[in-house]
């Protein structure tokens, strides 16, 4: 955390702008992120098994929030305060599932396919992990790169 | 047609969602730290209790369009959970983001297959 931010970071709680505001930027992310993944599974159904599509979908989506939220609440780079309720908890919240998931995991085990099943849930779980934590480093260093580029203290 | 049930559903997922998350925040109280996601842990629950339901009850396309795709897949989120995790990680609370992955995971597994009995069965 910056000591020497030049305006107030935004604290990760409620964003400052109004309830009904932010309500209706995550109402749109929302959409938009479901519409993207309901659209990636129309483009690759995938025909049992491994659910390939969701994973790719939660996975990438675990990148795209550790940039964000590094770029927003750690380091206060974006601070425009509709920007997180609508890509992060929309767009990104909308378009990743943990109930997909959930199920794709009990179908698996329905269908006997314990292995698959076990597999699906934890390479899920440790694919998305890493890629959120891969995201955050990469996003910090990249701000911290960038900001001794300008002569400035990060 | 789908695709628009799809986006309505989405629509109104994610806000429940973050209302969800608010709820349970403002229930820990003023001024308590906010240390386990369970904000993110009851909407992913309901949401696997609610996609189980549906599965269950063998809904139409366009329902299944809207409530499954849309509301449930909206309703829960993966992105916002690995995040949680990775801050609980980061901030050395190991046990606790190990436990939130694990209940998180068993929850809603347990929620999928009692909303799928409920209403008639995986088969159904």
């Amino acid at each position: 955390m910056s000591e020497q931010a030049p305006q107030e970071l935004p604290e990760p709680g409620p964003p400052a702008a109004p309830q009904s505001r932010v309500l209706a930027a995550v109402a749109a992310g929302g959409a938009l992120g479901a519409l993207a993944r309901y659209g990636a599974l129309v483009l690759w159904p995938g025909g049992g098994g491994f659910p390939w599509t969701v994973f790719v979908v939660n996975v990438s989506g675990c990148a795209l929030i550790g940039a964000l939220m590094v770029l927003t609440v750690e380091r206060g780079r974006v601070t425009h305060p509709l920007v997180r309720p609508f890509l992060g908890v929309g767009v990104l919240g909308g378009f990743t599932t943990f109930s997909t998931y959930a199920a794709g995991v009990s179908d698996l085990l329905v269908r006997q396919e314990v292995l698959t099943a076990m597999a699906y849930a934890a390479v899920t779980a440790a694919a998305a992990l890493g890629a959120v934590w891969a995201a955050a480093v990469a996003t910090r260093a990249w701000l911290d790169r960038s900001a001794s580029g300008e002569g400035r203290a990060a | 047609m789908n695709w628009l049930l799809v986006a309505i559903g989405g629509a109104v997922g994610a806000p429940l969602r973050y209302l969800t998350d608010r709820a349970v925040q403002a229930h820990q109280g003023p001024g308590v730290p906010y240390v386990f996601p369970w904000g993110t842990f009851a909407a992913n629950t309901a949401g696997s209790l609610l996609l189980g339901l549906l599965t269950g009850a063998a809904v139409s396309s366009p329902a299944h369009a809207l409530l499954a795709t849309g509301l449930c897949g909206a309703l829960t989120t993966y992105s916002t959970f690995s995040y949680e995790t990775l801050r609980l990680a980061e901030t050395g609370r190991t046990f606790l983001a190990g436990a939130n992955v694990l209940a998180s995971l068993l929850a809603g597994l347990g929620a999928v297959f009692l909303g799928a009995e409920l209403t008639g069965g995986f088969g159904g």
